[in-house]
């Protein structure tokens, strides 16, 4: 029973083997980059659009109003890093619809890399926007006995956020293989839907904890009026 | 016994008890968090988006333990190193 698309391999020189996730990834961040260039061409700023611009942009503006409403208030510095997350993740599982393909998240190399992304982009944006004093700082937030469990918590965090995608992905692969040699007709479709609905569900998930932890690291300790309240 | 089979009964009874255990707090958990989650729904609709999105959030940190429980009861089952390790040593043998 396999495990993982680890175990898939495609060709094998020494020690360096071309196996599923690598596979499956390259293909994906190929149709990421390379759809993305096709579509944005040509881009029109007047009523009349290609369907593709519209999508996109329907996708990105989408993926904004998220990032605001978390709390984080320039989106367009972060967007970059936490719509990839989510395009890469989400296209990764609605990918399974296609015969042959298995999600490169389903193996634990995948999404650790993934984790370890959002652990180092952390304090790179809360340096970013606070000053390395000032985010240093915030590790002894409320006193400085706190100071252990904050650097375990964000490490436990990272582990959290591998571990979860890992399962998720894995256990929709593992249940279809399973009843696939037990009842091969019309249950694994419903069983595929459900794996498909927790693909987008993670993806979502992800993106989201990761907004939230980088909204949490650039929170300045006082925060700024909205508005200047007139008298 | 031998050493085989103490190994794979061991694995086989915990990988049964390890994820029929460690469902059932997440499914309280969830049940919970559903159950207020529809409550304040229905004291601020308008406020429904911001509600929705902290339930999903909520609801994966609370599946996460699931997860975890069913990490674990896989590992016993299709990689378990001390029944590689027996199974290697009595091919060896």
């Amino acid at each position: 029973m396999r495990l993982s698309p680890d175990e898939m391999i495609f060709w094998q020189h020494g020690f360096l083997k071309l196996n599923g996730t690598i596979v499956f990834t390259w293909a994906l961040m190929f149709v990421l980059a390379v759809g993305s260039k096709v579509v944005t061409r040509k881009l029109s700023t007047d009523l009349k659009r290609s369907r593709w611009q519209n999508l996109l942009e329907i996708v990105v503006t989408g993926i904004e109003k998220q990032i605001e409403d978390v709390g984080l208030p320039h989106p367009e510095k972060y967007i970059g890093f936490l719509g990839t997350l989510f395009l890469f993740v989400a296209l990764a599982s609605l990918c399974t619809v296609i015969p042959g393909y298995e999600p490169p998240t389903g193996s634990l190399s995948t999404t650790a890399a993934l984790a370890l992304c959002v652990l180092v982009a952390v304090p790179f944006f809360g340096i970013e926007e606070q000053g390395l004093g000032g985010y240093l700082k915030s590790y002894v937030e409320p006193t400085v006995i706190m100071l252990p469990f904050n650097i375990i918590s964000e490490l436990s965090r990272t582990l959290a956020l591998a571990v979860r995608l890992f399962g998720n992905m894995m256990s929709g692969t593992m249940i279809l293989a399973i009843l696939l040699t037990i009842t091969p007709f019309i249950f694994p479709i419903a069983m595929s839907a459900l794996g498909l609905l927790t693909g987008m569900v993670q993806a979502y998930i992800f993106s989201i904890l990761a907004a939230v932890y980088i909204a949490a690291a650039t929170r300045g300790r006082k925060s700024k009026p909205m508005r200047d309240i007139k008298a | 016994m031998d050493n085989i089979t103490l190994i794979a009964v061991a694995s086989i009874v915990t990988a049964g008890l390890t994820i029929a255990l460690g469902s059932i707090g997440p499914a309280l958990g969830e049940g919970r968090a559903v159950a207020t989650a529809l409550s304040s729904l229905a004291q601020q609709p308008d406020a429904a988006t911001t509600i929705t999105r902290t339930l999903f959030v909520g609801l994966a940190m609370i599946e996460s333990i699931a997860i975890y429980c069913f990490v674990v009861s896989m590992i016993l089952i299709f990689a378990n190193p001390f029944w590689n390790h027996v199974i290697a040593q009595t091919a060896g043998k």
